[in-house]
């Protein structure tokens, strides 16, 4: 596996240049190698003309490279003025200058035209000063280049206004910026040029206003060459008179999804489409009683439900399979059999075991119908590769003959091959009265395997496809569509 | 669990040539007498703590208050039968009734686990955090119980349960041996185990598999803290009398030593009560062997954390995979 491919990357003073690519296209690995974290096995990086070689990420920062993550790495219970200077406060004969360093902080900070209190702790503001905060901690060394590895995927409308004002001021300044998000209207509200990473490869390269949003979409999930589209579509099945299995009216979770209407019948499968950090996966917790709405209803069987909790879901016939199968689907330590029988077991109580026996039983049963490889049912399941982890998760959940399967990003890193049977499998169950929510980021997946699609951008639903309307060319435009 | 029934087996067999009559067992009065039945017994308590606090780390928590709770239920049992003018519990109508005396004890041991598990579960309490409130307070309330006082009494009922035997065999073996094959029983006939384990592994994965975590952990404090109350019955009926500031003192690092050395990991997960068993029997045979040597008591210490050390390191799994690397490099 290469994990980027002879990508050149160029960024120029004054420049806001945004990486673009789905998970898994490079961007956290260039950005990982721009600032010394992997070496490069080959190629060179020149600042300013000179060639350097950055060994560690305090070596990027010295150098003029400097990175503000995601997550803020800061210290919550330090004061702005400390964490702003950490590890390089000022000193003088008595120990560290505090009035130096508070000096430093708010010069810093003024930058960005923030003014406020550095004496206080960085936990008592809001993510949009914390983050500003580890902005100005990056300026506060000589940076020539500023990488923001999605810097907003936090803040509010208002915020992010906030933190462009201050993009926009260090682009006065020459510095060069390099911006990662998963925010299309950001990109095109920000960004002077742009490239666009997949599988490793940059895929295109140009000025931001030449590259149209359907073109970025299309160059970001790309089209896989392959003959899918030609299948036909087994017809619906007639089971979709009664009422649906699953209703979503108008909800809402701040910071995960506004205004969520979809249905779910009985042998239905609903694709879930939209760009990473679109509001899918959080739209799929919240079926699944992950987390708590902060408005909307839900209906199951036709009957509202309140209070939603995830042994509700399981008691309702729902399964979910999420998207960090390595987090929070697999048990690793505990064997095959047991991750298998996990789900059966915690439905029957504590007290009601499954003999010995008829668990092994099961446990054959379900890697023999599955095609789990494993040598041995009692193997701890992280000794798995991805694939067959992710079938004994399917596995746990086929056992309790779920009416509702929620697959999040089911096929995500495991081989062609354990895909395509997993593909097949949901086309089975749901010929036999299974329902699906389905979310992939392979676009082909979603229009073979759902008859309705909800497209999702930047955390809301912009419309529902169905039938004939569902197709690859269709989502992309929906997906790149201007919001108004 | 091999590694320390090897090392438990290489600490037998060294006494078994350098250690006179170390084998040798006599019945008197009914009883059995020697240093393998007194090892044993020793270890009892141990072996109770030992068993509940597996349960506990393998939900990726640890009990520190075991200690200060066989403390609380030592006093409590004692003021309950000596029924001293100045303690609070001298009201409770239990009369002279063992039974009475006994279920009100761990009836105390139990709210202590509980108030641990509520701490733990409901309120996310780190668990070494919220155990140490209670292995600090517990030893405050237990001298409260007795008003300051070692309380002594002569009830021959109550002591045998730290001094007497039944087949000849001394009751602490019993009751740690019970409890063991208790708890074994309950965790692998039920899904109590699985769930611990579940739980202790991945709990996101477990929530999302339905197993209440929070009741699991809840009940795994519990456990514990009734397993401490036993321990602290037969320390208090042994010596007859309760002295709220020695009763049990250290023994909660003695339990998690125990663990350790059974190959149940701290971080939580796959646990092995057999092997805290003999993680404790291995402690305790080992400081029998030590003292029978005539070695000075200070060197003791020394010696039993080195040999301690040995068999953690031998289990780390870094350890195994160099040691394997190595004999695989050997091979080919």
């Amino acid at each position: 596996m290469v994990a980027l491919d002879q990508v050149d990357f160029t960024v120029q003073p004054g420049e806001v240049h945004a990486l673009m690519g789905e998970n898994g296209a490079g961007k956290s690995t260039l950005i990982k190698v721009m600032t010394g974290v992997y070496p490069a096995d080959k190629g060179s990086i020149r600042l300013a003309g000179q060639e350097i070689c950055p060994t560690s990420p305090s070596d990027a920062t010295r150098l003029g490279i400097s990175t503000v993550y995601q997550e803020v790495n800061l210290a919550p219970n330090l004061s702005v003025a400390e964490n702003i200077c950490l590890g390089r406060e000022p000193k003088g004969w008595s120990g560290i200058r505090w009035r130096e360093v508070r000096k430093r902080a708010d010069q810093a900070l003024a930058r960005l035209s923030v003014s406020i209190d550095t004496g206080r702790a960085l936990g008592s503001y809001s993510v949009a000063i914390q983050q500003m905060a580890a902005i100005a901690r990056a300026l506060d060394v000589q940076a020539k280049v500023l990488v923001l590895d999605e810097p907003t995927s936090s803040l509010d409308a208002a915020e992010v206004q906030q933190l462009f004002e201050a993009i926009n001021r260090l682009k006065a300044e020459g510095m060069g910026i390099v911006f990662v998000t998963h925010f299309l209207d950001q990109v095109y509200a920000i960004s002077d040029w742009m490239t666009i990473l997949r599988n490793g490869r940059k895929v295109a390269e140009g000025a931001t206003k030449d590259i149209t949003r359907t073109d970025l979409v299309k160059h970001m999930i790309g089209r896989e060459m392959s003959s899918d589209e030609a299948h036909p579509k087994a017809p619906e099945s007639s089971a979709l008179q009664s009422p649906p299995l699953l209703t979503a009216q108008s909800l809402n979770r701040k910071g995960a999804i506004t205004n969520l209407d979809v249905s779910i019948g009985a042998g239905e499968v609903l694709g879930l489409a939209g760009l990473l950090g679109s509001g899918r996966s959080e739209s799929v917790r919240l079926f699944f009683g992950c987390d708590r709405l902060d408005s909307g209803k839900l209906e199951v069987d036709g009957k509202g439900v309140h209070g939603w909790s995830s042994s509700d879901a399981i008691r309702a016939g729902f399964g979910y399979c999420p998207e960090d199968r390595k987090t929070s689907g697999i048990v690793p330590e505990l064997s095959v059999r047991e991750n298998i029988v996990l789900v059966l077991q915690s439905r029957r109580g504590w007290l009601r075991s499954i003999p010995r026996k008829r668990q092994a039983d099961l446990a054959q049963r379900m890697v023999a119908q599955l095609n789990i490889a494993t040598t041995d049912i009692e193997k701890p399941v992280q000794f798995l590769s991805g694939g067959n982890q992710q079938k004994a998760l399917l596995a746990r959940w086929l056992l309790t003959e779920p009416r509702l399967l929620l697959l999040d990003e089911p096929t995500r890193g495991i081989d062609v091959g354990a895909k395509q049977e997993i593909m097949n499998l949901v086309e089975d169950l749901r010929g036999k009265g299974m329902s699906f929510v389905f979310v992939s980021s392979e676009l082909a997946e979603v229009v073979r395997t759902c008859r309705k699609v909800a497209v999702l951008r930047d955390r809301r639903m912009v419309e529902t496809l169905t039938g004939s309307e569902i197709t690859e060319e269709r989502i992309m435009a929906t997906i790149a569509e201007v919001s108004h | 669990m091999a590694i320390p029934l090897i090392v438990l087996a290489a600490i037998l067999l060294f006494d078994l040539f350098f250690t006179p009559g170390f084998f040798s067992l006599e019945i008197r009065d009914g009883r059995l007498y020697g240093s393998l039945i007194d090892v044993v017994n020793r270890a009892a308590p141990v072996m109770l703590l030992s068993v509940g606090m597996t349960l506990v780390i393998a939900t990726g928590g640890v009990d520190l208050s075991v200690g200060a709770v066989m403390a609380i239920v030592g006093a409590t049992s004692a003021c309950l039968i000596a029924k001293p003018s100045g303690s609070i519990l001298s009201g409770i109508p239990v009369g002279t009734s063992i039974p009475a005396i006994i279920a009100v004890s761990l009836g105390v041991a139990l709210i202590c686990g509980l108030f641990n598990g509520v701490l733990v579960s409901f309120f996310s309490f780190q668990p070494i955090v919220a155990t140490l409130l209670l292995m600090v307070a517990g030893r405050g309330l237990a001298q409260l119980l007795t008003d300051g006082q070692i309380i002594i009494f002569t009830n021959p009922g109550f002591a045998s349960m730290g001094s007497g035997a039944w087949f000849g065999i001394p009751i602490p073996i019993w009751l740690a041996v019970g409890m063991f094959g208790l708890m074994g029983l309950l965790s692998r006939r039920t899904n109590l185990g699985l769930f611990v384990e579940a739980v202790g592994s991945n709990p996101v994965a477990s929530q999302l598999s339905g197993i209440n975590a929070r009741t699991i952990k809840l009940a795994v404090y519990a456990i514990c803290g009734i397993c401490a109350g036993i321990a602290g019955l037969i320390g208090t009926a042994d010596i007859k009398a309760a002295d709220a500031n020695n009763a049990g003192l250290y023994l909660e690092l003695d339990a998690i030593l125990a663990v350790a050395i059974g190959g149940t990991s701290m971080a939580g997960g796959r646990f092995t009560l057999a092997g805290s068993l003999i993680g404790a029997l291995l402690m305790q045979t080992l400081a029998t062997t030590i003292f029978a040597r005539g070695i000075t008591p200070e060197a003791t210490l020394v010696l039993k954390a080195l040999i301690v050390v040995g068999v953690c390191l031998f289990q780390s799994p870094r350890f195994q995979a160099r040691f394997q690397h190595r004999q695989a490099g050997a091979q080919g």
